[in-house]
């Protein structure tokens, strides 16, 4: 199991050593031209999350691969967006000689007014452009496992799971929307039920890894996610309030599957899949051989 | 090292429609006037944004306006409780100034005791909304102050070096003004460390990460 970050919820060149706690860095979404992002207010807190419109707001893909892309931590991923398809496969064939282990391909912001339609086509097109991994980054839809057999069908090598929906805050005394864009993207603990929900159908609907992600805060989160069907965790929401987050929820999995009969975190993946309730017989599952549920086998 | 420090609280005192929380100071650097630390709240999900008001040797002191769940909350926080504090953070205020000016409005006097101290109580000019809010000029020494709807940009002296702190509308008066005033702005932020981007604000026509690039800012 490896842990990330959720695109755009870490800035390694303004935290580096935060980023240092986790196994991968995930960037920011880069579009091919710079983007400033939407109008302030891009931020909001209610009870059970926190809402974003910031907008994709990036330097562009040329200040980006000159600027930006060098100075990163190894190994990275690159999260790439657009409102064609066109703008995908350019990021893309840009990124194709870099040192970039894989690409995300965000096609579910829900703060831009053009996003492209057809993840299946983006994929499709994005696979004919790099022979670097692909992870489409999906929301958490009701079609979500559907989307996501069209994005392995299209040549996806792995789901990262999931973005944010779409939610809304009204100010307490003026009861207009707090975000200057009305509705932005909703994340923190009230997304966790739909990230393991999502998990869940993907894992069952499709055959490559999944990176889970949504309400993440405690390492009992990333544990359910991993047995969910993810093979590898994001942080995201947690990160601003803690960023400390990749240390202290490292540390409280390893407490959760020691307390779960398991040494390896990568034995626990997919585990609720399995017939049978499994919390009875830690015995024989501290015995068992790493990799028994890894997607390979599964796949296998 | 980005490391939350978990802090005692000291108490707190009620100023005008305001609050005064302190906190044991701990081996927490106060860092520079201006600098800002981020306020983790009992029940929410993010922190707060606040500058630091006071800074003694063994207490620090937020000034808190309860205008939201969050900042509510940080008022109610009783003495013996734990916070946990991450900071300071951003750029405070330049200090090589050879003559000094303080000018605050509201509860964006917040960070300005703490820099009266550092330079060694120079002249300052307050604006509040009524006298009630004005109870919190007593925190700042040498103060003048002004009520709406006289406004500080009508009473500044000349000749002088404006470190200020306030509502926008107030910043952007006192930049028409006073072109080499250093400002203090304020924006909603998640995180206080560049991660979330929420505090972007218009810099030279480029959106800009206020918690990195600021708060204060050069009004030039």
């Amino acid at each position: 199991m490896r842990l990330l970050n959720a695109s755009g919820c870490l800035d390694a060149l303004t935290a580096p050593d935060v980023a240092a706690g986790l196994d991968t860095f995930v960037t920011k979404t880069v579009t091919p031209l710079p983007r400033g992002g939407n109008d302030p207010v891009r931020i909001a807190e209610t009870e059970v999350g926190m809402l974003n419109a910031i907008g994709l707001a990036n330097p562009g893909i040329d200040a980006f691969l000159t600027h930006v892309l060098p100075r990163l931590p190894r190994p990275v991923w690159v999260s790439v967006g657009g409102f064609s398809v066109r703008d995908y496969t350019e990021i893309c064939e840009r990124l194709e000689g870099e040192d970039v282990a894989a690409i995300e391909l965000n096609l579910s912001c829900p703060n831009v007014d053009e996003a492209p339609s057809g993840g299946g086509e983006v994929v499709a097109a994005a696979r004919a452009a790099t022979t670097k991994p692909l992870y489409a980054k999906l929301a958490p839809t009701a079609d979500v496992a559907e989307n996501a057999q069209a994005a392995e069908a299209a040549g996806a090598g792995g789901l990262s799971l999931v973005n944010t929906v779409k939610g809304l805050a009204l100010d307490e005394r003026t009861l207009r929307p707090v975000l200057a864009r009305g509705a932005g993207g909703l994340s923190g603990p009230a997304l966790r039920p739909l990230a393991l929900a999502a998990v869940h159908a993907c894992h069952q609907a499709t055959r490559v890894p999944i990176v889970g992600m949504g309400g993440v805060s405690r390492g009992r989160d990333a544990l359910e996610l991993l047995a969910a069907g993810a093979s590898d965790v994001a942080l995201g929401t947690v990160l601003f309030s803690d960023p400390g987050a990749p240390a202290r929820i490292r540390a409280e999995l390893e407490a959760e599957l020691a307390a779960h009969g398991f040494a390896d975190p990568d034995n626990i993946v997919g585990a609720a899949h399995e017939a049978e309730a499994s919390t009875l017989d830690l015995e024989s599952r501290v015995g068992r051989k790493k990799g028994l549920h890894t997607r390979a086998n599964v796949a296998g | 090292m980005l490391t939350r420090r978990a802090l005692r609280v000291a108490g707190s005192e009620v100023v005008g429609p305001y609050t005064l929380l302190r906190v044991e100071r701990g081996k927490l650097d106060p860092g520079i006037p201006g600098q800002f630390f981020m306020l983790e709240v009992p029940g929410r999900l993010l922190p707060r944004p606040m500058s630091l008001c006071l800074a003694t040797s063994s207490e620090l002191g937020f000034l808190i306006d309860p205008i939201g769940p969050g900042t509510r909350a940080l008022c109610s926080l009783a003495a013996g409780e734990t916070l946990r504090i991450l900071g300071p953070l951003g750029n405070g205020f330049r200090l090589d100034v050879e003559r000094p000016l303080l000018v605050g409005g509201g509860i964006g006097i917040a960070p300005l005791p703490y820099l009266s101290e550092r330079l060694a109580n120079p002249p300052a000019v307050l604006g509040f909304r009524t006298a009630w809010h004005a109870e919190a000029a007593a925190l700042v020494p040498n103060a003048e102050v002004v009520l709406e709807p006289t406004y500080v940009t009508e009473v500044l002296p000349p000749g002088h070096d404006v470190l200020a702190c306030g509502p926008a509308p107030m910043l952007e008066a006192v930049r028409r003004l006073t072109p080499n005033a250093q400002l203090a702005w304020e924006a909603p932020m998640a995180c206080g460390y560049g991660a979330c981007y929420g505090c972007a604000v218009e810099i030279d026509g480029e959106l800009k990460r206020l918690c990195v690039e600021g708060p204060v800012l050069a009004a030039a």
